[in-house]
């Protein structure tokens, strides 16, 4: 789950970390009095949506009066802003910060996430801030400088010291790293974030530290725990279908192609797409139906998978693990005769039950081709997508 | 010979009582797992599928000696479930639970490195030695005794690997999945250092998917430290990037961990790599002359 830019902000407040003041608006009207409350004589006006890239993209300016600022909401609100981390739709916005502009001396970077790899909570720093921050990590790494946090013992201001001094700061500046750092780290594992950056994290020019920007994303496995984060979620930054997936614990990602697929597990469902690509087809969608897909969630993922108009066959390749392949089959059954499915469906049944389930489709009178295995299947789904087009 | 478990290893389940773990359990106990009872807190004392029931792990392990636990507790008792195993001298911890908010990963997974307990999972299938001893929720009927090593991510594409190496009879010595989380318990090097010295595994099967660098990190160990064969395929090459794929695991972060960078990674270690899931069982084929 991600946060807004103003949401993260809020966040940092809470534990007392630096931030340029600022105020989130959503209309136009609202724009006169936010600025009236700052102080300046130039605000940054910031479009908020979950995504990065704003700045390159236009979602970010400075203004030098009221009615520039007015004219950059008009131009952004209730219009979708599209970056390079957004698909081509780009993502709504609701939201527009109005800030203080700060008068910046030096442009730092600092991240955290934790690491695959070494298995812990590690922060990322550079004196490269800024936009080209990614191009900074790829063509001279030397400049990002990390440290990792000890799962048992928490965060040190060690970490923050080894941090600072490579940053080449000055000894107020060291100062007030250690706190910032040491806030962050408690706000990462108390908030379970998953990702947390600061670009730019800035050196005023009267030499103080400020977190220009906030990126944070929450850990979705901990969401449990962190009700609060939850209650902020702007609903409206998530594509409307996958969101509807969720509600029935299903996991779907639309994608360009013309064949819809339903399979359970995440891995089987990648393994479907890769082949289905390899004998000359588009899938139009990821979708994982769990391990537990009784016949409603089969029907919400055929309805799911059908309201994508672009599909013209459907693959289901379920491996009965936990699943009963004649439950799958039984849903099958019910779900097509319930939403009149008028395009090819291709079923690949395997393990548990599955000669029963194969059956029951067989002598259900249903239009369902059946597949003897993965392959099978791709090949009979691709050849039914072409049908369908002519 | 195998890896993990065979028919002598005494396995309990934590959560035992609860409707999937009763279901799953059984099915092990049917395939002949050595399994010796349960644990679930206020249940001591009761029998459950013809099993004692503890309140805690150490109970459970005084009782019956049981080394290997099966965890099917719901997400937010995961950690200090997997953490009462460990402290109560488990040396095989299997957690199927899927959800564990992955800080907790990171100190679940220092503690059991410091207790010395082998954790597999969480978010996982769990571990098989075909004819002798399932722990975990994989169908255990497709499965053939043999000598091909399985390590997967994912659950149900080790199946597909699994059933193609069944049908072609060239059978398993044992069947890992370590799990699809950011913060695996063991990791695929883990697994093909045991896979590289069990004298029943002729050859191993790698299926990783996109997100992470751990099919990298396994490149480059194969390279320098496994003498026998390996097939490995890859999911996701057709996964867009930046799009999450259900998986925790399944990111792709900055270009990192692509399907295709994974396959180069492999090759380049002399890998037989397949591109695709059904070409597993004939990629071992290939590479062994079975």
């Amino acid at each position: 789950m991600n946060l807004h830019e103003y949401q993260a902000k809020g966040l940092f407040r809470e534990y007392g970390i630096s931030v340029s003041k600022g105020i989130p608006v959503n209309n136009c009207n609202a724009i006169e009095e936010a600025i009236n409350s700052l102080e300046g004589n130039r605000w940054v006006v910031k479009a908020q949506v979950h995504a990065g890239g704003r700045g390159k993209a236009g979602g970010v300016e400075l203004v030098d009066t009221i009615q520039e600022a007015e004219a950059f909401a008009e131009k952004w609100l209730g219009n979708n802003l599209v970056t390079y981390q957004t698909d081509e739709r780009g993502q709504p916005v609701n939201t527009i910060l109005i800030e203080e502009c700060i008068d910046i001396a030096e442009e730092l970077y600092l991240g955290a996430v934790i690491d695959r790899s070494s298995q812990r909570l590690v922060f990322m720093a550079s004196q490269e801030g800024g936009v080209n921050i990614e191009e900074v990590a790829a063509s001279t790494p030397e400049k990002i400088f990390q440290v990792a946090i000890d799962p048992l013992k928490g965060p040190s201001s060690n970490e923050a010291d080894q941090l600072s001094s490579l940053l080449n700061m000055n000894e107020v500046q060291k100062e007030q790293f250690k706190d910032l750092y040491l806030s962050l780290a408690k706000m990462f594992i108390e908030k379970d974030l998953s990702l947390l950056e600061i670009n730019p994290l800035v050196i005023t020019t009267e030499g103080n530290l400020i977190c220009l920007d906030a990126k944070v994303n929450v850990d979705s496995n901990a969401l449990y725990r962190q009700e609060s984060l939850v209650k902020i979620n702007d609903v409206s930054q998530e594509d409307e279908r996958e969101s509807y997936a969720s509600k029935w614990n299903l996991s779907y990602v639309s994608l360009n192609g013309n064949i819809g697929c339903m399979v359970n597990g995440a891995g089987l469902a990648m393994g479907t797409m890769d082949i289905i690509k390899l004998h000359g087809g588009e899938p139009a969608n990821f979708l994982d139906v769990g391990g537990a897909a009784d016949s409603e969630r089969v029907s919400e993922a055929f309805k799911i998978i059908l309201s994508d108009k672009a599909v013209q066959a459907v693959l289901i390749n379920i491996f009965g693990g936990i699943v009963r392949c004649d439950i799958i089959a039984d849903g099958i059954i019910e779900a097509v005769e319930q939403i009149g499915v008028n395009i090819p469906v291709v079923v690949r049944l395997e393990g548990n039950n599955s000669e029963l389930g194969s059956d029951k489709l067989s002598k259900s009178g249903l239009d369902i081709i059946i597949a003897s295995g993965l392959e099978d299947a791709a090949k009979l789904v691709v050849e039914a997508s072409r049908r369908g087009k002519s | 010979m195998s890896i993990l478990i065979n028919k002598d290893t005494k396995v309990i389940c934590q959560g035992f009582t609860g409707s999937q773990a009763t279901q799953h359990c059984k099915h092990c106990i049917d395939y002949g797992t050595n399994f010796m009872g349960g644990v679930t807190p206020g249940k001591g004392g009761q029998t459950h599928l013809d099993l004692p029931v503890f309140d805690t792990v150490k109970a459970a392990v005084s009782a019956t000696q049981a080394s290997a636990s099966l965890i099917f507790v719901p997400a937010r008792f995961g950690k200090e479930s997997i953490l009462e195993a460990a402290e109560a001298g488990i040396k095989l911890i299997v957690c199927i639970t899927e959800g564990i908010p992955t800080l907790d990963m990171v100190e679940v997974k220092k503690r059991c490195d410091d207790l010395g307990s082998r954790l597999i999972g969480p978010n996982c299938p769990g571990v098989i030695t075909p004819g002798e001893s399932k722990m975990g929720i994989m169908p255990g009927y497709i499965h053939l005794p043999g000598r091909v090593g399985v390590i997967s991510r994912s659950g149900t594409l080790t199946y597909e690997a699994v059933k193609q190496t069944s049908d072609l009879g060239f059978g398993q010595s044992s069947c890992v999945g370590i799990g699809g989380d950011p913060i695996p318990g063991s990791t695929f090097i883990d697994m093909l250092h045991l896979f590289e010295d069990d004298p029943v595994t002729e050859a191993i099967v790698m299926v990783g998917e996109i997100g992470g660098t751990a099919e990298e990190e396994a490149a480059e160990f194969i390279q320098s430290n496994i003498s026998k064969p390996v097939v490995s395929y890859i999911a996701g090459v057709t996964a867009p990037s930046g799009k999450r794929m259900g998986h925790a695991g399944a990111i792709i972060a900055g270009g990192k961990g692509t399907a295709e960078e994974k396959f180069k990674a492999l090759e380049a270690a002399g890998v037989h790599t397949v591109r695709s899931p059904a070409e597993i069982g004939k990629g071992v084929g290939e590479i062994t002359g079975w």
